[in-house]
């Protein structure tokens, strides 16, 4: 590498860039000097984001339409895109009771929060396959480790996902591609906001820091806060017939 | 539109001002965006009615609802343009000062005025019309404000500035959010070269011999302010240190860069007797002799905002809570004003650890406005036994001499006082309900202070 040729800036392409752990992923990505491509449904939203992030950090931003239920438009996502690592964010969380009420409620749950990441998934695989390089991230939920009578619905979207990670992580290991699993405990964003059952909640920074640096580090699983790799390694150890009887 | 099908929905938190008493529950509301913020206002609509919050630095309960709702502005809080040639930035009223040296400092540019404590949103500095320790010469907050946004009560929104809705623009200026919600701030910043302060201290032994002092100096210096002994008395009434400040000049790139150092925290709240009249005589003795007359340089932090280098600072005070008591006097009463409250407090044994007493420079122009040309004093006093009679007696002393109490640290007055340090109230409740004919706003100060009629 030559000393004067200015060191090329990384790009992260985040999907579901309007949400609350998403803009605070953004910012530490930015702050630690990635370029950034924002996508999501709500136009006036992103340029929001990427003018804040512009002025907050001088780095490019651009910002590209993105709707998780518009399954035909996946496959032009990342077009003409020169990325290094993808993050995906979106999601929806309704009530148990919700979804149970209603199956096209909970369809559309599955969709957004499954569904689409299936498709997108594929997307970005073929593509950083074919470079045989980068970081592909995806957020998940410890509500997906195991679950729990008062949220199964939205942790089944989540347990999916995770074992669709799993799965593709050991298909791309050998093309150089790194698949990061996302699993935050409860974090103080929108999805969050008001619920009365959440208990205390991290905030989206702590939860970004960890996350973009497990997505630099190349990692396989991020708990974060940390505190719930511990937890969580013991709640999945707890056996089925003694699990239905307690009320974590 | 942002998810236009949910509802909009509220948490219920205990919420007070920095002064943590008084301590009420209130429908807290997070809006991310304008859109959100207009679908709540038609869902509070004759329900129940609203405030807006800031980063909660003011002291008493005007960014407070007791058993109503409160709209939290720190989901809005994104920079939307700046011009780096001049130095004009448009953001979102939930940006802090901390964001805007942390973004716009390396660049050369400072906030032209910022109040004691970065961690204050640039909402709540447009509803307090907030000063700096260069009001003396520049004016309040207003005077590097070129315009924003106000969402008003009926959910429309109004483009304000001097030329634009004048008369909202003045109103909202010290409204202590009463017309509505401020969604966006254009200001202009101020060019400096280095993010260090030239600093001179001069002590002085009398108020007569302070008052001299500013009079002489204050203005050759951008920020003066002194830290005051409110021990002494006699004679010695009004001793303490001036320190005036100026922005050093340094190489515009280097020099720009912020010290590094990380912020203590208080992480519990002392016992209520931590504070007492032994520990701030020791504290306002050892301060008076350490601080000589003198010159240094040190960083924007340590010279702006010495308390933020403790987070949690206010809980020293234990839970009982404190409030910061801010008067100002008009320039001919105001040496008089100061010994009368000093004396009090000196005799009430209530003196402070922290008194602050500065030259203000002109009258503010909005209806509510704090300022007027003369001396401000603000003084900090623990919560307990007594304390809101002897505010009331405070009060009477300051109208007395023709003063007011700053509407951003009043959370005592009563409505009688306030109509009376505040003569042009008509004026601001006819601009508020002509924004706000159904009665959307509301504060516990707001009907504290009788404002706002909300049963
Ligand atoms: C250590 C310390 C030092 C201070 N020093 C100074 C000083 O030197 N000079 C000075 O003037 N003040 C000073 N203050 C007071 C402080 O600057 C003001 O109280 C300021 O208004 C606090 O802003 P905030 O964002 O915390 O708002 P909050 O305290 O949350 O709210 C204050 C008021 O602003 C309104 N408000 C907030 N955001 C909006 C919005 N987006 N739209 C409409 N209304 C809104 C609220 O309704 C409320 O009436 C100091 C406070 C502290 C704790
Ligand atoms: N918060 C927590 O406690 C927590 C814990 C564990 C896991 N998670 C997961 O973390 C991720 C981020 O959560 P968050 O808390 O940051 O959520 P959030 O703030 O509520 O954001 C949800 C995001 O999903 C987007 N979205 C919803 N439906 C969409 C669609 N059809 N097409 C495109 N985008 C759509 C929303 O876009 P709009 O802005 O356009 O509506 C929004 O950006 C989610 O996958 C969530 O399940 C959250």
């Amino acid at each position: 590498m030559s000393e004067t040729a200015a060191s090329p800036t990384r790009c992260a392409l985040i999907v579901g860039a309007t949400s609350g752990i998403a803009r605070a992923v953004a910012q530490r990505l930015a702050e630690r000097g990635w370029s950034l491509v924002l996508a999501g449904r709500d136009a006036e939203a992103l340029e929001r984001e990427a003018a804040d992030l512009r002025v907050r950090h001088g780095v490019g931003v651009q910002t590209r339409r993105f709707d998780a239920l518009d399954l035909d438009s996946h496959a032009g996502l990342i077009d003409g895109l020169d990325l290094a690592a993808a993050v995906l964010c979106h999601g929806i969380m309704l009530s148990n009771d919700a979804a149970v009420a209603d199956i096209h409620e909970h369809r559309r749950m599955i969709d957004v929060n499954y569904t689409s990441y299936a498709s997108v998934l594929e997307v970005l695989a073929a593509c950083f396959a074919e470079r045989g390089d980068g970081v592909i991230a995806a957020i998940s939920s410890v509500a997906g480790d195991r679950g729990r009578p008062s949220n199964y619905c939205y942790g089944a979207t989540k347990a999916a996902v995770s074992a669709y990670l799993s799965g593709l992580r050991g298909r791309l290991r050998p093309k150089g591609v790194a698949v990061l699993t996302i699993k935050p405990g409860p974090t103080d964003t929108p999805m969050t906001h008001g619920l009365t059952a959440k208990g205390p909640t991290a905030t989206p920074q702590t939860v970004a820091k960890q996350i973009v640096r497990d997505i630099e580090r190349r990692r396989s699983v991020c708990y974060t806060p940390r505190k719930w790799w511990p937890i969580m390694t013991i709640i999945r150890a707890i056996p089925e017939w003694l699990f239905k009887r307690t009320s974590l | 539109m942002t998810r236009p099908a949910d509802p909009p929905r509220a948490d219920r938190q205990r919420l007070a001002g920095w002064g943590l008493q008084p301590r009420v529950d209130c429908d807290v509301y997070r809006p991310g965006s304008a859109d959100e913020l207009a679908a709540l206002l038609r869902d509070a609509h004759g329900r129940h009615t609203l405030i807006s919050r800031g980063l909660g630095r003011s002291y008493g309960d005007p960014a407070t609802n007791a058993d109503r709702a409160v709209v939290l502005h720190t989901g809005m809080d994104r920079f939307l343009a700046f011009d780096d040639a001049i130095g004009v930035v448009t953001a979102e009223a939930g940006v802090s000062f901390a964001d805007l040296i942390d973004a716009l400092l390396p660049r050369g540019w400072f906030p032209a005025v910022t109040p004691g404590t970065k961690f204050v949103t640039l909402g709540g500095a447009v509803a307090a019309d907030v000063h700096g320790k260069n009001h003396h010469r520049d004016g309040s907050f207003n005077t590097c404000l070129i315009a924003f946004d106000l969402m008003t009560p009926t959910g429309d929104t109004l483009t304000c500035s001097r030329e634009e809705n004048a008369d909202v623009f003045w109103a909202t200026l010290g409204g202590m959010g009463l017309t509505g919600f401020i969604l966006t701030v254009t200001l202009k910043m101020l060019r400096v070269t280095s993010s260090r302060i030239d600093v001179s201290s001069t002590r002085v032994g009398s108020l007569d011999a302070m008052l001299e002092h500013f009079a002489a100096t204050d203005e050759d210096h951008r920020y003066s302010v002194a830290w005051i002994d409110c021990l002494a008395r006699g004679a010695k009434l009004g001793r303490g240190v001036v320190m005036q400040g100026a922005h050093a000049e340094g190489n515009g790139t280097t020099d720009l860069r912020p010290d590094k150092r990380r912020a203590k925290s208080v992480p519990i709240h002392f016992p209520g007797c931590a504070l007492n009249p032994l520990t701030v005589k020791a504290f306002n003795t050892a301060y008076y002799a350490k601080h000589g007359s003198g010159r240094h340089t040190e960083g924007f932090d340590p010279y702006f905002y010495p308390l933020d280098a403790v987070h949690h600072w206010n809980r020293v005070y234990g839970k009982r809570g404190f409030v910061q008591y801010q008067p100002v006097f008009p320039e001919q009463d105001g040496a008089a004003g100061v010994r009368a409250v000093i004396n009090k407090l000196v005799d009430a044994r209530r003196s402070s650890f922290l008194a602050v007493l500065k030259r203000m420079g002109g009258q503010a122009v909005g209806p509510l406005g704090f300022p007027m040309a003369g001396l401000t004093l603000a003084v900090d006093m623990p919560r307990g036994a007594g304390l809101e009679p002897f505010l009331h007696e405070l009060d009477a002393v300051v109208l007395d001499h023709g003063g007011r109490v700053y509407l951003a640290k009043d959370a005592a007055m009563s409505a009688e006082t306030f109509r009376a340090m505040y003569p042009r109230l008509d004026a601001f409740r006819a601009v508020q309900r002509r924004l706000d004919p159904d009665g959307v706003m509301s504060s516990t100060q707001a009907r504290r202070l009788g404002i706002v009629g909300d049963a």
